[in-house]
């Protein structure tokens, strides 16, 4: 009945070692994500949300516990190109074009030029860029610059998308844009998507699993489902359904911080 | 109309107030008075006997001073003068040529220059990659530029002149010596230019350590690198003109600089030193060109 399971973590922990002593980034994380799931992160900063994104996609190493992206360790994911991964800032090489930008990840890869272009221009038409190809980063607004960083992320087809607050930066009115699109986008290409943020809205209105995380240690303190239509539009937030995920996150939130501070 | 066209032209009042024209032009004119001025004083071991021969007036000591055969300090005109005579009167290819000594020069910075510029990437791009070699090297390379290139000169261009090796690769060496250095060191910093992000985002593409270093180092480095170019290359003339020195050379910048001193022709210093700025300037400015073409490529807001 359930959808295989691309991400499956099982009491993973993580520790800096810092020179002021050990730092519990994560502690006894348990999750699974399953095939065609939207998943946020969200949580105050210092939660470990952005960390279990890392070691998802092995640019950290968790100290114990065991995790799997795609039935295998995550650096074999890695070495497997199984994800796409999406910055905070859109990370795009200031002396390549656009299209040339895009091409990074299939020039890597050793993608045919044919292939290349077929690709650049599907994944720029995905996030409404066509036209775009020639244009250098600076000439592009903020929002534009973050749609190009995901359809390079997208350019190598991969099955599970992992964006860490991709849209923390903008202005709210880009955001809700961009969310907008992003919902769309998910829709249409069935991908499965780890998302990280901080903000409420966001996250109730993408998710269709809301993991609620809290600091020191960093770990997990509630896992909300949605059941919100798949074609939903901005509006749903106005409703009373979406007002009552939201407050259970809000709830989860303020529970995380009530035994600190 | 006329109002019109006269308000749209400038005049030269304004060209001269609102350009760079005229603080260039003062400079050079306060430049050339303080040396007609310091022509006077600096001669005067050689014209006072003259001086007084002719009269000792204000007159004669000026044109007395400023004609001197052999000067301590020539005038500019005479500077001006040697330099007509030795590089629009002579074939650039006679010995008697400035041309002629510029080329040889020149030749032996433009290989130095490309050398250095290869082994300054070399080096970087080893340490870069290398952790030990950054612990191990830099020191060195530090160190070797804290040796006077002049105690050394000497002894780099005999070793190599007893294996048989003589004319310009000696003194592309020295050349090269001294202009890897500040490309190293700016190729070091612009090679770990790319920020965390730029680099994790590399390595979610499993790209490899060659991959990375030259669809993502490389280009990062380019800024970096033309700016020690420009030092390289300029310090890459000095280095030839050094080597020229100590070594009795008989053709170059360095050798007209040692003529000169040797038959007390300051016009024939002067015009030397002269030419060496203006290839020097030149130089700099044509990597600075090469510079700008290369930002345009890379799409540089401009």
């Amino acid at each position: 009945m359930a959808a295989a399971s691309v991400i499956e973590a099982r009491d993973l922990s993580l520790t800096f070692e810092t020179a002021d002593g050990p730092v519990y980034a994560l502690s006894k994380v348990n999750l699974t994500v399953h095939d065609g799931d939207f998943v946020s992160f969200i949580g105050p900063s210092g939660c470990g949300k952005t960390t279990l994104l890392r070691v998802i996609a092995d640019l950290e190493q968790a100290t114990e516990g065991v995790i799997s992206v795609n039935d295998m360790r995550p650096d074999e994911a890695r070495r497997k190109r199984a994800y796409g991964y999406v910055f905070q800032a859109p990370a795009l090489y200031p002396w390549r074009t656009i299209e040339r930008n895009v091409a990074l990840p299939l020039e890597i890869m050793g993608f045919s030029a044919g292939e290349r272009t077929e690709r650049i221009q599907r994944n720029l038409d995905l996030v409404n860029l066509t036209g775009f190809e020639k244009k250098f980063p600076w000439q592009l607004s903020g929002g534009m610059q973050q749609r190009v960083s995901i359809a390079r992320a997208l350019a190598v087809d991969p099955k599970l998308l992992l964006m860490d607050e991709p849209f923390g930066a903008l202005d709210e009115i880009v955001r809700d844009k961009l969310n907008q699109q992003l919902l769309e986008l998910w829709g249409r290409t069935k991908k499965t998507v780890v998302f990280v943020t901080h903000s409420i809205p966001e996250a109730v209105f993408l998710s269709s699993r809301i993991v609620v995380m809290s600091p020191r240690p960093g770990r997990i303190i509630d896992v909300i489902e949605t059941n919100f239509p798949k074609d939903r539009s901005l509006d749903i937030r106005e409703t009373p359904e979406f007002l009552k995920v939201a407050h259970r996150v809000r709830e989860g939130l303020r529970e995380g911080h009530s035994y600190e501070d | 109309m006329t109002l019109a066209a006269t308000a749209s032209r400038p005049t030269l009042a304004s060209v001269l107030a609102s350009g760079s024209v005229l603080p260039v032009a003062i400079i050079v004119l306060t430049t050339i008075l303080i040396w007609y001025a310091a022509a006077v004083p600096m001669n005067k071991v050689l014209t006072q006997p003259l001086i007084d021969a002719a009269g000792g007036g204000f007159y004669d000591t000026l044109s007395v001073s400023w004609s001197l055969p052999r000067p301590v300090l020539p005038a500019p005109h005479q500077v001006l003068a040697e330099l007509w005579n030795t590089v629009f009167t002579v074939e650039p290819w006679r010995p008697r040529s400035l041309l002629y000594h510029c080329w040889v020069t020149l030749s032996s910075t433009l290989l130095g220059f490309v050398l250095g510029t290869l082994l300054g990437i070399g080096l970087a791009i080893a340490i870069v990659h290398v952790k030990a070699l950054n612990r191990s090297l830099m020191p060195w390379i530090i160190a070797s530029q804290t040796i006077p290139i002049l105690a050394i000169a000497p002894m780099i261009i005999v070793v190599l002149g007893s294996i048989g090796l003589t004319g310009l690769l000696p003194k592309s060496l020295i050349s090269m010596y001294l202009c890897f250095f500040p490309v190293t060191i700016g190729m070091v910093k612009g090679l770990t230019s790319p920020d965390p992000m730029q680099l994790d985002l590399m390595r979610t593409y499993h790209a490899s350590t060659s991959q990375v270093l030259w669809k993502l180092r490389w280009p990062s480095a380019v800024p970096f690198l033309f700016t020690s170019l420009k030092v390289a290359i300029a310090i890459a003339l000095v280095g030839a003109i050094v080597a020229e020195l100590p070594t009795g050379a008989q053709a170059g910048i360095g050798a007209r600089l040692l003529n000169g001193s040797y038959y007390g022709q300051t016009q024939q210093i002067w015009a030397a030193l002269i030419a060496a700025a203006v290839m020097s300037s030149g130089l700099v400015w044509l990597v600075g060109f090469i510079e700008r073409q290369a930002a345009r490529a890379m799409g540089t807001k401009s």
